[in-house]
């Protein structure tokens, strides 16, 4: 759901750099352990905290139910019996402490529960539903970095100082324009222009077929893809413009480097600070995310799979789904982190709470 | 936030967007009044005609009129959510601000692991307690917009916190609660209502997107994404007209929303709304004359460099010796970094120059001059050294670029030559220099570096610009002592730019004052005494320095002449 991802980048893209201030803009006096040690310590911890918040978080889900939660989950149709088993399958009927024990040791074993609907172990159904996010999502973030890297920096080389304003508007107004639309209205968009109208892509849902057919992806992907590129190009843009604007790269001119040496090898590195970490946030949300371009094109991924557990009231679903979901968006953040760290190593000491 | 008088400039931006979102206000107020028992009436499913302009469902729904009724629903519920998020936020963000020290760590590092998770999953996992439905919607997208919000409201918080007046309320006693609501949040409020803006627009696709999946508003009651959902059946079978009403009507009160917010911030920041001046023509050529001295490195003739119509250089013309080190001095904005610049064939973009002759080691640089050629010919040491290596590379990649570049040398053979150098400006355990990032190494080992890689090129003229402004005083005087060394061993010419009188006097061997975009005086730097110089500025220039007798003075002054030349100066 690209609509969460980019969530205040669109008013200005300043609001997310103020966010996530890029980590060289924080110098920290280099501490007597290895960057790289302390940095995995860190991170090590902060993954140990996030997966117990987040199996804190789904135990809640359950006790959070407005009333008993036996009552509303067995349904409205259910009789005492359906309740009852409700209540015993889940555990209700202990003492809180009890079950959370309980649970955060089922969770620990790998044991995810077993789903009211399918009757089949939760991390059966999550497994086979992981694929289809993880295609669209990994595709996805590849064609935005692909487009909106080259695509931002060229516009930002063209409208430097001031030149061709007309450039800048027009590229100001499209992106602009088209990242306000929503991704599923753009999917639907899409579904009119080549599915029904010219008949280039099948809406086939891959599931239909005997295996993931690639052109079956490539309409949710781009309606998945459009917003983020031009949020991320627009980044790029202005980060162009400010990098440009560095000393270093009047060193790199007054050396005489050939422009494209000038642009890949002294800018480009000095915007992947920022692209990254803002590329980071959209994968993560892509990830969790495409759930309502799953919808439009009927991809069983994750984004319908917990859609249906919620409709359903399918909670052993619900809870293992927000674990698996939480934890692969903090293993994306991570690895986000050690990209930008074997790029600058100043980044490892990054901490974003310097307010 | 500049102190620049803010004008309330309406820009058609923010007007247009006002425009738009008082017709959606006024469609949201009439429609379920005017329209609310037509779009229950019933028929058979319709594609668009002159009665049902954008078709009907499959009920036989009038489509436009469903749209326009649901925009009340869809706003009401939008607002709702954005008012959660914004509330909560703006409390949460100015709450954790009024913590002190550990526990105000702890909870932004809360903030920000919740900001770092996708929203989505909060805002489902709020559907998945409270069930589907339309309030539930309500509260799961504003809950999921809090963490962000509060955190930027923490970051402004943060930055308001640290103005004068926050500190002196702070020194006067005043309460934090009073702090907050009198002096900072109407200092955040611009921001804050920008943020509100861009929140609404997420708001309003995300709640539309819960409807439109099933978990956000149920039947029989319709909101923009409700209809989004019932139409989804119908444009798979190949009928899209019934996407067309809300699918639009969200898409407009998106733009709306978007232009309000972007306006507002156009407003606040009234650098971003003013055009820069057009760029202008580069170097135009004039006649050549052939009154060329054997003896000069590098000649300047009547060189003239204006930035939209301003004139800052003013027909400048100089002429560097074999081996001589010409000193500039002049105050900031006297032109005497254009005119270095001009020489090296580096003014910035937007500046346009005209010179009647610019050559170096007998190089046209009116004309077309090969890269490689100008790199083997000029070298530059810049002012601060702190910003003028890339951050994102390692030193020894820097510095070797030129030599595998220009002279396309082996990475091997460069790093040798690069080693060499620096270890001939004195660069302590170069080969861990060459390894390093630049923010790794001192000021002063930068700018050995740098001296060092012009140096690898073995150029005809070094044009140092104020190389030694940024550094501390025992520095400065090795890096001075290096360029001496260096004009001396290898008769390297230079030009070396400075403000202090005192530096110039003990390292050139000629010095031409700069004043204003001309050169004023022109004396041998042993005749710069008070007694032998002829212009009032240059007197003026050595009555600021402190100690006539001190060779490498210890700090400059500033020069308290002419403080009226502020138009048109650019310093670069």
């Amino acid at each position: 759901m690209t609509e969460f991802t980019n969530r205040g980048v669109q008013t200005s893209e300043a609001v997310v750099l103020e966010a996530f201030p890029p980590p060289n803009a924080v110098r920290r006096p280099s501490r007597a352990m290895h960057p790289w040690l302390s940095f995995a310590i860190r991170r090590g911890a902060s993954l140990i905290v996030t997966f117990l918040a987040l199996v804190v978080v789904s135990f809640l889900i359950v006790q959070l139910i407005p009333g008993d939660p036996a009552f509303a989950i067995a349904g409205a149709n259910a009789d005492l019996a359906d309740v009852e088993r409700v209540r015993q399958e889940l555990g209700l009927d202990l003492p809180l402490g009890q079950q959370f024990m309980t649970y955060i040791g089922q969770v620990l074993s790998g044991d995810l529960g077993t789903s009211f609907i399918y009757r089949q172990p939760v991390s059966t159904v999550i497994l086979s539903r992981l694929p289809f996010t993880a295609t669209i999502a990994v595709a996805g973030i590849v064609t935005v970095l692909l487009i909106a890297v080259p695509l931002g920096m060229m516009v930002g080389l063209l409208t430097r100082s001031g030149k061709r304003s007309w450039l800048d508007t027009g590229f100001g107004v499209i992106t602009g324009f088209l990242d306000s639309i929503p991704g599923y209205i753009v999917a639907t968009f899409l579904v009119i222009l080549f599915a029904l109208g010219i008949g280039i892509f099948p809406m086939l849902p891959p599931a239909y077929s005997t295996r993931m057919v690639a052109e079956s992806f490539v309409l949710p992907v781009a309606a998945l893809v459009i917003g983020p590129i031009c949020t991320v190009s627009r980044v790029v843009r202005r980060e162009t413009a400010v990098v440009l604007e560095n000393d270093y790269m009047r060193t790199a001119r007054g050396w005489r480097l050939p422009a494209s040496k000038q642009y890949v090898k002294w800018a480009l590195p000095n915007l992947l600070t920022t692209t990254l970490t803002l590329s980071g946030l959209i994968f993560s949300g892509m990830i969790g995310g495409a759930i309502v371009i799953e919808s439009v094109f009927a991809l069983p991924g994750l984004g319908t799979g917990i859609i249906k557990a919620i409709l359903d009231r399918d909670y052993p679903v619900i809870q293992g789904m927000v674990i698996v979901i939480g934890m692969i968006a903090a293993a994306i953040n991570l690895l986000v982190d050690v990209v930008l760290g074997l790029i600058d190593s100043r980044n490892l000491g990054g901490s974003h709470a310097n307010a | 936030m500049q102190t620049r008088s803010r004008r309330t400039t309406w820009n058609a931006g923010l007007v247009s967007g006002l425009l738009l979102f008082l017709a959606i206000v006024v469609i949201a107020a009439i429609a379920p009044i005017a329209f609310g028992s037509a779009a229950e009436e019933s028929g058979a499913r319709q594609g668009p005609s002159a009665d049902h302009w954008l078709g009907t469902d499959t009920a036989g729904h009038d489509m436009l009129l469903r749209s326009l009724v649901a925009t009340r629903l869809t706003l009401l519920m939008t607002i709702g959510a954005t008012a959660i998020a914004v509330v909560a936020g703006v409390l949460l963000g100015t709450g954790v601000w009024l913590m002190r020290g550990r526990t105000r760590e702890v909870c932004l590092r809360v903030i920000d692991g919740m900001v770092a998770f996708p929203a989505l999953l909060l805002a489902l996992v709020v559907a998945a307690v409270l069930g589907a439905g339309g309030s539930s919607a309500v509260v799961a997208i504003g809950i999921a917009g809090i963490p962000y919000f509060a955190r930027l409201t923490g970051n402004l918080a943060a930055k308001v916190s640290q103005q004068d007046y926050i500190t002196t309320a702070r020194l006067l006693g005043v309460k934090n609660t009073r702090i907050v609501l009198k002096h900072m949040l109407p200092n955040m409020a611009e921001p804050l209502l920008v943020l509100s803006a861009s929140t609404f627009a997420q708001s309003l696709t995300a709640i539309s997107a819960l409807s439109f999946v099933g978990l956000g508003v149920q039947s029989p009651a319709y909101d923009w994404g409700k209809l989004l959902n019932e139409a989804l059946p119908s444009l798979l079978a190949g009928r899209p007209y019934q996407m067309v009403g809300p699918a639009s009507l969200i898409i407009i009160t998106g733009i709306a929303a978007i232009l309000i917010g972007d306006g507002l911030a156009a407003m606040a920041n009234p650098r971003s709304s003013t055009k820069r001046a057009p760029a202008l023509t580069v170097p135009s050529g004039s006649v050549l004359q052939q009154d060329d001295d054997r003896s000069y490195v590098a000649t300047i003739k009547d060189l003239q460099i204006s930035a939209g119509g301003v004139p800052l250089v003013k027909g400048v013309s100089l002429g560097i010796k074999e081996g001589e080190i010409l000193g500039i001095v002049g105050e900031s904005g006297s032109g005497k970094t254009l005119t270095a610049m001009a020489l090296a064939r580096l003014l910035p973009d937007g500046l346009s120059s005209q010179a009647s002759k610019l050559t170096v080691d007998g190089l046209d640089l009116l004309g077309a001059v090969p890269a490689r050629r100008m790199a083997e010919t000029v070298a530059l040491v810049y002012q601060d050294p702190g910003s003028t290596f890339n951050p994102s590379l390692r030193m020894g990649t820097q510095l070797t670029e030129v030599l595998t570049t220009h002279k396309n040398w082996t990475k091997a053979k460069a790093r040798q030559r690069i080693l060499e150098s620096l270890r001939m400006v004195r660069m302590t355990q170069p080969e861990l220099r060459m390894k390093q990032h630049p923010h790794e190494l001192s000021g002063g080992m930068r700018q050995r570096a740098m001296i060092a890689a012009a140096l690898s090129n073995e150029p005809r003229l070094i044009i140092a610009d104020e190389p030694t402004t940024a550094l501390d005083v025992t520095v400065q005087a090795d890096i001075l002592r290096e360029l001496k060394r260096i004009n001396r061993d290898y008769k390297t010419s230079m030009m070396f730019i400075s403000h202090d009188i005192g530096v110039v006097r003990a390292l050139c061997d000629r010095v031409l004052v700069m004043y204003r975009g001309e050169i004023v005086e022109t004396i041998d730097a042993s005749n710069l005494t008070e007694v032998q110089v002829q212009h009032e500025y240059t007197k003026a220039l050595l009555a600021a320095t402190p100690d006539m007798s001190d060779p490498l003075p210890v700090r400059q002054r500033a020069v308290p002449v002419s403080t009226d030349s502020t138009e048109g100066v650019l310093h670069v």
